[in-house]
């Protein structure tokens, strides 16, 4: 059995791998055949280099061997042996002290930082490896990176998605403001608050009127009938008591407002739709749209 | 260039000859990269794009917008769902902080799988 954090603590020690020198000094071909393939009009790079090419430079190419000090492929040895065989970068921070010129030559350093596991992740059980390099020119540092990598065991099949029970659905948060919503929704009425001075619908409901200031509010019972006015297809991520994909849509009312529900079936701006009422449990009746037969 | 400011949307096409040319650009010759037989074998759905140009990619976005004087300073990203060969990778960006001439832009690449790449950008723009 391999401790992987023992191993991970005696790579850590030894510090800084030995500098690399890039094969290459920064040179405007490479910055061209960049600038080509990312599709990069910029104009400025015919005496810098692109600041994101940094680790270009340095990279150990087709026949590349990584060096016997580099602590990333010491750690990736460790943790192949351990049966974590499959690796996917996470994570690249790149710091650019200043842009490089052409000319320069570029050597790096890589340090392991610190290695976290054994963590179960959508991909399989693996262990997080971050490495610090820094790019110097000469004595000068010029750029440093934090690069993480998941070094994992593939799952054997992917897990399941979690089954999310009814019970456990979002449950609105109801207040002395919304109450009368909520019991309206109960008794299968969908009331629009109105204001107790001035008499302006209004929606979603509040403590004071916008328009005059009133405090009193009172409500209408909607006839539960309006068009589409937009709407969103969710997919991502899972919401608890739903399947995905779902559809929010916002429903303008024959009275005027609009309020957010889940359309059952295709949506369409302009679909005219009526209310209906789901029976969570006791305490709680959902209104949602579903397109009018009418129409 | 104000806190909130969003820049425009930006596709790239991730065609197979993309993600090929990108990754030999930015010397990355895992076969992954470019090689779809063996990409396949190794449990993914066809060649994807390599991670220095992701940084590249949104490197590209930011300067794109924010123009040639802008100085990148750090791009910090972190990676989700592969971008694979066929998909069409959106950008998404918005300034979230700003003092002076330092600005901090936050980037999202998504494809129809989920989200590619979330990060940062910091850069300085002339006074």
């Amino acid at each position: 059995m391999i401790d992987v954090e023992k191993e991970a603590a005696r790579i850590a020690e030894q510090g800084e791998s030995a500098p690399r020198l890039a094969r290459d000094p920064v040179n405007l071909p490479m910055i061209n055949n960049w600038l080509e393939a990312i599709g990069d009009q910029h104009p400025g790079y015919t005496e810098v280099a692109p600041p994101a090419m940094v680790q270009v430079w340095t990279m150990a190419g087709l026949h590349g061997q990584r060096t016997l000090d580099d602590p990333l492929g010491a750690m990736m040895k460790i943790l192949d042996e351990a049966g974590f065989t499959s690796v996917v970068a996470t994570n690249s921070d790149q710091t650019y002290h200043r842009y490089l010129k052409v000319g320069e030559h570029v050597s790096v350093t890589t340090s392991l930082e610190d290695v976290t596991g054994p963590k179960k992740t959508a991909l399989g059980e693996g262990w997080f490896v971050t490495t610090r390099s820094t790019w110097y020119v000469g004595d000068e540092p010029v750029a440093e990176m934090r690069f993480r990598v998941l070094k994992f065991r593939p799952a054997e099949k992917p897990a399941p998605r979690p089954e999310v029970p009814k019970a456990q659905a979002i449950r609105p948060a109801i207040n002395r403001d919304t109450e009368y919503f909520w019991e309206g929704c109960r008794n299968e009425e969908l009331r629009i608050q109105r204001c107790g001075g001035c008499g302006l619908l209004r929606h979603p409901p509040g403590p004071m009127c916008p328009e005059c200031g009133a405090t009193k509010p009172k409500y209408l019972v909607s006839d539960g009938r309006g068009v589409v006015y937009s709407y969103v297809v969710h997919h991502h991520p899972q919401v608890p008591g739903k399947q995905t994909p779902f559809v929010i849509a916002l429903v303008e009312l024959d009275e005027g407002v609009r309020m957010l529900g889940e359309l059952e079936g295709e949506p369409s701006i302009g679909l005219p739709v009526e209310v209906v009422f789901t029976k969570v449990d006791e305490e709680l009746t959902m209104p949602s749209w579903r397109p009018r037969a009418d129409r | 260039m104000r806190i909130g400011d969003s820049l425009p949307e930006w596709h790239v096409e991730a065609t197979p000859t993309f993600v090929i040319s990108t990754a030999l650009a930015t010397r990355d010759f895992q076969d992954v990269h470019h090689d779809r037989d063996l990409a396949i074998q190794r449990g993914s759905k066809d060649i994807f794009i390599n991670i220095l140009t992701t940084t590249g990619l949104v490197q590209r976005y930011v300067t794109d917008w924010a123009g040639p004087e802008a100085l990148v300073r750090q791009v910090n990203i972190r990676l989700g769902a592969p971008c694979y060969a066929y998909d069409t990778l959106k950008f998404f960006g918005q300034v979230i902080e700003r003092e002076e001439q330092d600005l901090t832009i936050e980037v999202v690449g998504r494809t129809d799988h989920g989200d590619h790449v979330t990060g940062t950008v910091k850069i300085e723009v002339p006074a």
